[in-house]
């Protein structure tokens, strides 16, 4: 047992090691500002989808969040998808399997309007 | 803009011309003119304190019956606008239930919730049993058809109406029509009646004379104010083509949670303040969200209305009073609202 965690450690503290170097090195760099083709990020502001238009690569998960006081939906007008209703710095997500595009609004106020280009 | 205000007073005053208004009556409703809410803010017109003062203390005297208007409660909202939206609902029930007037009933133009939950709507409920009018007719905002259609909605206060919510019923004299425009919103849209509704409304409508003073309310105004904001109503023309030949119509809308009229010919616009938190005026802010004011000046941007009703002269007065004590407000900051009080003669 001693030597199997002794063994761990071992592996482990060049990691570390090596983890701290590189924070140390470029220390603004954090794992969620990392481009990902996976994911992307609407947020909900002053009654506004921003950004209002998204283009993404298929199979991207799209967050919504919203920043308002005040409750909003992010609903596809096609039945694609549909939230529930997401209040102040609520999210909901869908993830976009299909090339096309996908316009949305908010059901409760539906001046606001947005749209997802899946490519 | 100072034109278009003039413009609408000029237009109220030939109508109180054209009907035949004594002189008392005539100054009365100038004065009227002149303390409007709408028109001082925007259009610089003088406020008389006397009169605003003097008619409040009167309000509702020689009329034959009144009725109030609340709005956008919002019960379940928390944020800094006002953390205690309950506390203001109570103080505006605090002030119904303190008219010289009894009212006869209530109508709550919709949002009486946040978020439609089930104990917001049960916080209401227990404020509202508080009021000395025990008669309250609702119609629904989009804050409380939020997650089942507004299935709990029509459940706790729709009984008997049809459709969505829409209803109608007669009182003194008067018809009222409650009507439901925040039901399957069509998006880039604004508010919606639908064809089912309207087809209802031009039915419900035929039955009654010219003469019969009728009542319109409903969430979202009916007439379009901020098109951006989404502050009117698609199919609201449709609607308001059935009411055309009839001699007196009052349109009392909430939403915006702010005053603003209009008279357009025999149709009389009027949105009431909020009880929860104020917005604001359309094209001030970047969006219509709730209008953080400093705490002292909250109770002067929420309100109620209230409607006197006399069938001498088949007249309506409404009179909105903010939930702070008028006397306050009056010498406080320029542009606070006073009291708004619009006469609407048939």
């Amino acid at each position: 047992m001693l030597r199997k965690n002794m063994w761990v450690a071992g592996v482990a503290t060049p990691v570390m090691i090596a983890m701290l170097l590189l924070f140390a090195v470029s220390p603004s760099v954090k794992a969620s500002d990392q481009p990902s083709a996976a994911n992307a990020a609407v947020k909900i502001d002053n009654f506004v989808f921003g950004p209002q238009t998204i283009t993404v690569p298929v199979g991207t998960t799209v967050t919504w969040t919203n920043a308002d006081d005040i409750p909003h939906t992010s609903v596809s007008t096609e039945g694609v998808f549909k939230s529930k209703v997401m209040d102040t710095d609520e999210k909901f997500s869908y993830t976009f399997t299909k090339a096309g595009t996908y316009p949305y609004y908010c059901t409760i106020h539906p001046k606001m309007t947005g749209k997802v280009v899946v490519q | 803009m100072p034109d278009k205000k003039q413009d609408l007073i000029d237009q109220t005053l030939q109508d109180l011309n054209n009907d035949g208004v004594d002189r008392r009556g005539f100054l009365q409703c100038m004065a009227w003119a002149g303390t409007g809410l709408v028109w001082t803010m925007s259009g610089g017109i003088p406020v008389s304190r006397a009169f605003a003062k003097g008619y409040g203390k009167d309000a509702g005297k020689g009329a034959d019956f009144t009725f109030v208007q609340i709005s956008d409660s919002h019960i379940g909202f928390n944020k800094p606008a006002n953390p205690d939206v309950t506390a203001t609902l109570q103080t505006a029930i605090n002030k119904i239930n303190a008219m010289p007037h009894k009212p006869d009933f209530i109508i709550h133009t919709g949002d009486l919730s946040q978020l439609s939950k089930p104990s917001e709507f049960d916080t209401l409920d227990q404020v509202l049993k508080g009021a000395s009018a025990k008669q309250i007719f609702f119609v629904p905002g989009e804050h409380d058809m939020l997650s089942d259609n507004g299935e709990q909605f029509l459940q706790r206060y729709g009984k008997g109406t049809k459709g969505t919510g829409w209803s109608s019923f007669d009182h003194k004299g008067v018809h009222f029509v409650g009507l439901v425009n925040v039901a399957n919103l069509k998006a880039g849209g604004m508010g919606s009646l639908g064809n089912e509704q309207l087809e209802w409304l031009e039915n419900d409508l035929k039955g009654h004379s010219v003469s019969t003073p009728i009542v319109l309310f409903a969430h979202i105004p009916l007439w379009t104010i901020y098109p951006d904001w989404g502050w009117g109503t698609d199919d609201s023309e449709q609607a308001l083509s059935y009411v055309k030949r009839f001699g007196s119509v009052t349109v009392l809308n909430g939403h915006i949670h702010q005053i603003m009229q209009k008279v357009e010919g025999k149709v009389s616009f009027h949105t009431a303040m909020s009880t929860a938190f104020p917005q604001p005026a359309p094209g001030t802010a970047p969006s219509a969200g709730p209008m953080k004011v400093p705490a002292d000046q909250l109770q002067r941007v929420l309100g109620i209305t209230d409607v006197n009703y006399v069938v001498s002269g088949r007249s309506l007065a409404v009179v909105d009073s903010p939930l702070g004590d008028a006397g306050a407000s009056a010498s406080g900051t320029a542009g606070a609202p006073l009291a708004v009080v619009d006469s609407i003669h048939g």
